[in-house]
């Protein structure tokens, strides 16, 4: 930092955490900028991914494409009646009843699950792209638990939920024992990590162990009552104590990074590894125990879809999109507990509204996928909002988040 | 004299990488060999021939047909895997790992073949064909990832590409005519890639963000408007499909013919596109120019190379390369457009560009080599063997995590890789 310390070893007083350059996060989502500065970037985001799918929406509107030609102002007027279609069915899908809401806490229980898997990563430099394989483990572990055990619910459930746990952390622990001992970047083995467990699923779901008896096609037997999960509010309401399990998570996580003593090495090392080397951490086995813990909360996402919805049976594609949205979500959420859980109900919000769209304007389901595409683009390029926008920010100096593997 | 003997003491006790390396392959080698002597010779119940098809039935020589004894083959095959790997655990030497590699698992696939055709016979010929043919996209999708790593922009998104080029190829196909959809194609591949570019080098953007964003966005959208507009307009979902160019003669020949001489003009582009990057790469000053920026861009700017015009223009060209990948998807293979068609396989080009270490011809390698496992894994259900496909669909992904943790030699990436260049 200074040409003048002639000392190798760095003096505490020089670097106080106001000095250092923010890390990639930080620079992403304004942390460290008063509570204002915060919010808006990812509210801008979101505000300006939605008005790019509104002009998704009008621009793919057959019928009023067809209409340009002989009454542009009625064809933009339907195109713009189409949006508000949309956008209305959206937000009540979302908040316009108990019912709606009761969706939105059901389909954010998973992604805030998985979404804390990833942020965990990012806090301590480890990009966790593989959240679909270990939700795909982890799920699997809880099946067999739940299909090939007898005993009463108060057990079943908690020892289903404790296989899916450990599913998912020994998956993701071997791309954290590889980085650890080999150096293998944690993004190609994870992605390819994905993959394995993808087909390995496929497979296990043809096993006796597993399929459905009378099927031909990867499908698991229907799980038995005692290892589903009970509902909070009825069953009118889809809403199930994997609710807790995830807002448990996140209070863990929360305590875990910021405190506890593991947090601040994980947060040290992911901060800078050298330095955190220099202080004594063992940076390699730090790696492992992130990778694992984070894999322990994808697993427990992927015990809530095996476990947690109607019918009760999987196919091998049961870990869905979750395990890319968690990785917006991680980036939306600022890598906070917290924050994730915010992201979490939002993102459930899109999907809840999501599925009212499609069934009440025909907007496909996929467009949500879209906007949290676009969502990643403004919250990872946060100079690009402000352009837009002409917001003003710090002086910053950017860095990056992972680093270039092999090098 | 302490000083050398000691040193002769440290080299004995201490081998180097490349030496542990050709002793892990010999160690590989010798299993394989009492494998194949076990379960492919040994296993196998009486004496069984395996008859492969070398020419396919509208060849010019039809039935030209490869009667093996199953037993005798297996034999043979673990006697020289044997040697193989006895070879290399005696002399470990370090040049003849890969060749000796090489040519182990070409015949342990070999006898596998003869052991899972036992009794039957078994077209040699088609499921070489389709190994070269599956290889394409996997081929350009590692080329797209060499162009961009190799001036140090990591592309995730090559999944994204292939996939957005094959929905615009497929719809401008079907309005406008074939080359419409190689062009629409080539031009989308493209901006995703400027797209890339701009992301990693204006906004400074953690390139694998950029990258997660293209896949995400191209997932997205191309389902979006399959669903919406195509389930719609039907007609839009049904493009004309490139023919195969017979080469005269050389399509004659048995196997090699049907293999590399008749296939439409995608299969000939890739393999010279290889050529073409390989020689570009190593042999011009525009070749020297992109290594220098990924391996050194602050030594490269320094000489007057503009570092970032090198890396848009690369990043550019690759997408131009996925944009052909996708456009052989739906302009040679199937005409309609499905939602998530690519399913993995620009990952797939991500672990070939590992697997072939950022070489062209590495890369093209390992496309066949991926090529054979699906192909492999679509005859054998033929074949009816007790081996799951899903376990032969696993094979590029395991193979790829074993080649990045450095199992079996260390792939090295270009040294800036990822890494955003600032401008001082």
């Amino acid at each position: 930092m200074s040409e003048d310390t002639g000392s190798p070893t760095p003096i505490p007083e020089e670097t106080s955490p106001e000095e250092q350059p923010p890390n990639f996060l930080e620079r992403a989502t304004g942390a460290r900028s008063g509570v204002l500065q915060a919010i808006l970037v990812p509210t801008l985001a979101i505000l300006s991914a939605l008005i790019i799918g509104a002009f998704i929406i009008a621009l793919t509107d057959l019928e009023a494409l067809s209409l340009f030609r002989e009454d542009a102002l009625g064809a933009l007027g339907q195109m713009a009646g189409g949006v508000w279609v949309a956008y209305r069915s959206l937000f009540l899908g979302a908040f316009g009843s108990i019912y709606a809401i009761s969706e939105t806490l059901f389909a954010a229980t998973p992604l805030i699950l998985a979404g804390l898997a990833v942020a965990l990563g990012f806090r301590a430099g480890l990009f966790n792209i593989g959240v679909t394989g270990q939700m795909l483990i982890g799920g699997m572990a809880a099946i067999f638990v739940g299909l090939n055990v007898q005993l009463p619910a108060v057990l079943h459930i908690p020892l289903a939920l404790v296989a899916a746990i450990i599913g998912g952390a020994i998956w993701a622990g071997i791309a954290g024992v590889l980085k650890a001992r080999t150096g293998a970047h944690e993004v190609i083995t994870t992605i390819m990590l994905n993959f394995i467990a993808l087909f390995f699923v496929e497979y296990l779901l043809k096993t006796p162990l597993f399929q459905e008896p009378g099927r031909n096609n990867p499908q698991s037997e229907i799980l038995p009552e005692s290892a589903q999960f009970p509902f909070l509010f009825g069953a009118d309401y889809r809403v199930s104590i994997g609710l807790l399990i995830a807002l448990a998570a996140v209070f863990f996580v929360y305590w875990l990074l910021f405190r506890s003593s593991l947090g601040f090495e994980f947060r040290a090392v992911g901060f800078n590894p050298t330095a955190g080397q220099y202080a004594g951490m063992k940076v390699a086995s730090l790696y492992v125990l992130v990778m694992a813990i984070s894999g322990s909360l994808a697993g427990l996402a992927g015990a809530n879809q095996a476990m947690g919805l109607a019918p009760y049976q999987v196919t091998q594609a049961f870990a869905g999109t979750i395990g890319f949205d968690a990785i917006a979500l991680a980036l939306l959420g600022r890598s906070h507990p917290f924050g994730v859980l915010w992201a979490g109900l939002l993102f459930g919000a899109l999907k809840a509204g999501g599925r009212q769209m499609q069934a009440a304007a025909q907007i496909p389901l996929e467009l949500v996928i879209v906007v949290q595409a676009l969502i990643i683009v403004f919250i990872a390029s946060p100079e690009l909002v402000r352009a837009i926008y002409r917001v003003k920010a710090r002086e910053e100096e950017p860095t990056q988040l992972t680093r270039g593997w092999g090098g | 004299m302490t000083e050398t003997t000691l040193t002769q003491t440290q080299v004995t006790t201490k081998a180097t990488p490349e030496e542990r390396r050709a002793r892990i392959v010999g160690i590989i080698l010798i299993v394989l060999a009492a494998f194949v002597f076990w379960v492919f010779g040994l296993g196998v119940m009486g004496d069984l021939n395996a008859t492969f098809r070398l020419t396919l039935p509208t060849d010019r020589f039809p039935n030209i047909e490869w009667v093996v004894n199953t037993r005798t083959l297996a034999y043979i095959v673990a006697g020289v895997l044997a040697f193989l790997g006895g070879m290399l655990l005696i002399r470990s030497n370090a040049k003849r790992t890969n060749i000796a590699l090489a040519i182990g698992l070409v015949l342990f696939a070999f006898a596998f073949l003869a052991w899972a055709a036992a009794g039957k016979s078994f077209s040699l010929v088609g499921m070489l064909r389709s190994t070269v043919i599956l290889s394409v996209p996997v081929t350009l999708g590692a080329l797209t990832g060499i162009m961009c790593e190799r001036v140090a922009i990591i592309n995730i998104g090559i999944e994204g590409q292939l996939l957005a080029s094959a929905f615009v190829a497929t719809i401008l196909g079907s309005a406008y005519g074939v080359w419409a959809g190689v062009i629409g194609a080539l031009i989308t591949g493209a901006l995703l890639g400027a797209f890339l570019a701009w992301m990693s080098i204006r906004f400074r953007v953690d390139q694998i963000i950029a990258g997660v964003v293209i896949n995400i966005f191209a997932l997205g959208l191309t389902s979006f408007l399959a669903t919406r507009v195509l389930a719609e307009a039907q007609d839009l979902n049904a493009a004309p499909q490139f023919g195969a160019i017979t080469i005269p003669f050389l399509a004659d020949i048995p196997l090699l013919g049907a293999m590399f001489f008749n296939h439409n003009w995608f299969v000939y582009g890739m393999f010279l596109l290889v050529t073409i990057l390989h020689l570009g790469f190593f042999y011009t000053r525009w070749g020297l120019r992109s290594r220098s920026v990924g391996e050194h861009p602050r030594a490269a700017d320094t000489v007057g190379i503009n570092v970032y015009a090198t890396r848009y223009r690369n990043v550019i060209l690759g997408g131009l390369i996925a944009g052909l990948g996708g456009a052989f998807l739906t302009l040679t293979q199937v005409s309609r457009f499905e939602e998530n068609m690519t399913a993995g396989i620009g990952f797939i080009g991500l672990a070939a560009m590992i697997f072939g270490r950022w070489m062209p011809f590495g890369a093209l390698a390992a496309g066949l080599v991926f090529g054979f496992a699906r192909a492999l894994q679509q005859k054998l259900g033929i074949l009816a063997t007790p081996i799951p496909s899903e376990f032969l669909l696993m094979t590029p992904y395991l193979v790829t995590i074993i080649v990045v943790a450095g199992l079996v030699g260390k792939a090295r990436a270009p040294a800036a890789d990822g890494q955003p260049y600032v401008k001082e």
